[in-house]
């Protein structure tokens, strides 16, 4: 099963000392090589901050884009990987091993990859 | 077939449903890979055992007899289901493909699965009331309207509660299996949590007009035994223990009228004797492993209270030496309350009052009826009948349990004499 695992923290990087980033980064750098090897890596990236964030709405045919992220929390969402796992435990395992997570949390979502979904997006539909 | 025989086999149906429906849902999940499909293979494994064992006699093992049943069942009906969709058909295929490696009476595997449904319902990722009310359907094999009325909740809702929690088991990938060693310890608590929950809500009701619900009290000792049985850590032997010795006090902790017993005013000879030598025994077990933590420190302190005959005639050195223990393992305001009444036992009433005043400054157990009501009993120890009277007010005030209330207003009344 593929997992979404985001990540949030009160300080995202930007609002770190440059020795503490640097120190992150490196983390960072570790847990994804070893989740490469692993085989549980399937993609991940970081995210600049919300200020940076643009909310988008449809409505009745117009366009309204507003500032910021579309929910104002504290913890902020800081970046993201994409995991293969057996399992949620294999799943929590990983998220576990995040360096965001010593700091913040984050949130283990299955992907949903039924049938209806992977036609829909024209994916591949896997043979179960 | 005579109808005594026909009741015969009724009776033997009904006994293997008792002993071993649990144990065949188990294995049954993890075969299908599904709550719901198992559920209903097991009910129809139990209706075609009715019918055939009526006609060809009861088999030599009638729980592989019951999972290779229920099995079967199963794939037939989604046979029936893939005939309108076919996005079930590879799931047949797939289950005819084990069907091969059919599961034999092999008790390892059986008592694997158990563990493995105890594990699964009690997941940290499920909702906590989730936990409990899928443990008590699934490895009880309580009925939903049972839950639904030992916890004073509508019947829909828990139904609801239970459905979701299958869900997520289903959407999320929770798997069927016992953790690995290095995640057993954080597991293990989620599963004696739950496990201690549905004890306490039987023992301390926490809202209503009836001061214990045996019947959860009772699933709870059941569960635990089940754990140890299973996994016999050493604090799934304590959290046993402590259940045991706290059940022990059942008829000395309310009066005939329903009113609620100090543990200074019980009458001992009420105590369950077995339950007690039994709770004290398991206590020594666990702590003979150096492995132990909070439930079987509060067992020990239990065993103290259940091998003393009087409260005069109780260790409080030893009861105040337990707490500091526990307090430095397990640090919280409950139990430093508890400390403090200890103290006040072995040193006198004012040092527990200090104690508990130091406590009620930190401002966490001001909303803690129960620590109102110990310090009213320190003060009405010491003579100090307006001390007293104040904070038996407060703690009425922040009561809810009926029994308890009348308690706190029966002393009000006896300090107003």
């Amino acid at each position: 099963m593929k997992y979404l695992c985001l990540i949030c923290a009160d300080t995202l990087m930007e609002q770190m000392s440059a020795a503490d980033r640097d120190n992150h980064f490196e983390e960072y750098r570790e847990f994804t090589e070893a989740l490469r090897e692993s085989g549980n890596f399937i993609g991940c990236n970081r995210l600049e901050l919300p200020t940076a964030a643009t909310t988008v709405r449809m409505r009745q045919g117009k366009v309204s884009a507003t500032d910021g992220p579309y929910a104002e929390t504290k913890e902020q969402l800081g970046g993201y990987y994409v995991i293969e796992a057996t399992g949620m435990n294999e799943a929590i395992q990983v998220a576990s091993r995040i360096p965001g997570a010593r700091i913040g949390c984050v949130e283990v979502r299955p992907i949903a990859e039924d049938p209806q979904t992977l036609r829909a997006l024209g994916l591949p539909v896997r043979q179960q | 077939m005579n109808a005594d025989a026909a009741e015969r086999i009724r009776a033997t149906v009904d006994s293997v449903y008792r002993t071993d429906s649990r144990r065949v849902l188990a294995t049954l999940i993890r075969l299908l890979g599904s709550f719901d499909l198992a559920e209903e293979a097991v009910h129809d494994a139990f209706t075609a055992a009715l019918e055939q064992w009526q006609r060809d006699g009861v088999p030599d093992n009638p729980r592989a007899w019951l999972v290779s049943a229920g099995r079967f069942k199963a794939i037939d009906r989604i046979r029936r289901r893939a005939k309108f969709d076919s996005t079930v058909a590879d799931l047949v295929n797939e289950l005819d493909a084990d069907a091969e490696m059919a599961p034999g009476p092999n008790d390892e595997s059986v008592e694997d699965d158990r563990l493995r449904l105890v594990f699964t319902c009690c997941h940290p990722a499920l909702a906590p009331d989730a936990q409990v009310a899928l443990t008590l359907r699934e490895v009880c094999g309580l009925t939903t309207e049972e839950i639904a009325r030992a916890y004073l909740t509508p019947a829909p809702t828990l139904a609801q509660r239970i459905v979701r929690a299958k869900t997520k088991i289903r959407d999320a990938g929770i798997p069927y299996e016992v953790p690995e060693r290095a995640e057993l310890p954080a597991r293990l608590d989620s599963v004696l949590r739950v496990v201690y929950l549905v004890f306490n809500e039987g023992y301390y009701a926490s809202s209503g007009a009836e001061l214990t619900r045996h019947d959860l009290s009772g699933e709870a000792i059941r569960l635990g035994r089940l754990i140890v049985e299973l996994l016999p850590e050493p604090e799934a032997v304590g959290l046993l223990a402590l259940m045991l010795l706290q059940e022990s006090r059942r008829a000395a902790r309310t009066s005939a009228d329903g009113d609620l017993i100090l543990l200074d005013d019980q009458d001992r000879s009420l105590w369950n004797r077995t339950q007690i030598a039994e709770g004290s025994a398991l206590v020594e077990k666990a702590r003979a492993t150096r492995r132990f933590g909070a439930y079987t420190l509060q067992a020990a302190i239990a065993a103290v209270h259940a091998g003393a005959q009087s409260s005069a005639a109780t260790d409080w050195a030893q009861i105040v030496g337990l707490y500091d223990v526990l307090a430095r393992g397990d640090p919280s305001p409950v139990v430093e309350l508890n400390r403090a009444v200890a103290v006040a036992m072995r040193d006198g009433p004012a040092a527990g009052i200090a104690l508990i005043d130091a406590l009620l400054s930190r401002g966490e157990l001001e909303d803690y009826h129960l620590a109102h009501a110990a310090k009213a009993d320190l003060h009405r120890r010491l003579g100090k009948t307006v001390e007293a009277r104040t904070c038996y007010q407060r703690a009425l005030e922040l009561a809810r349990q009926a029994p308890e209330r009348r308690f706190l207003e029966r002393r009000l009344r006896e300090l107003a004499g």
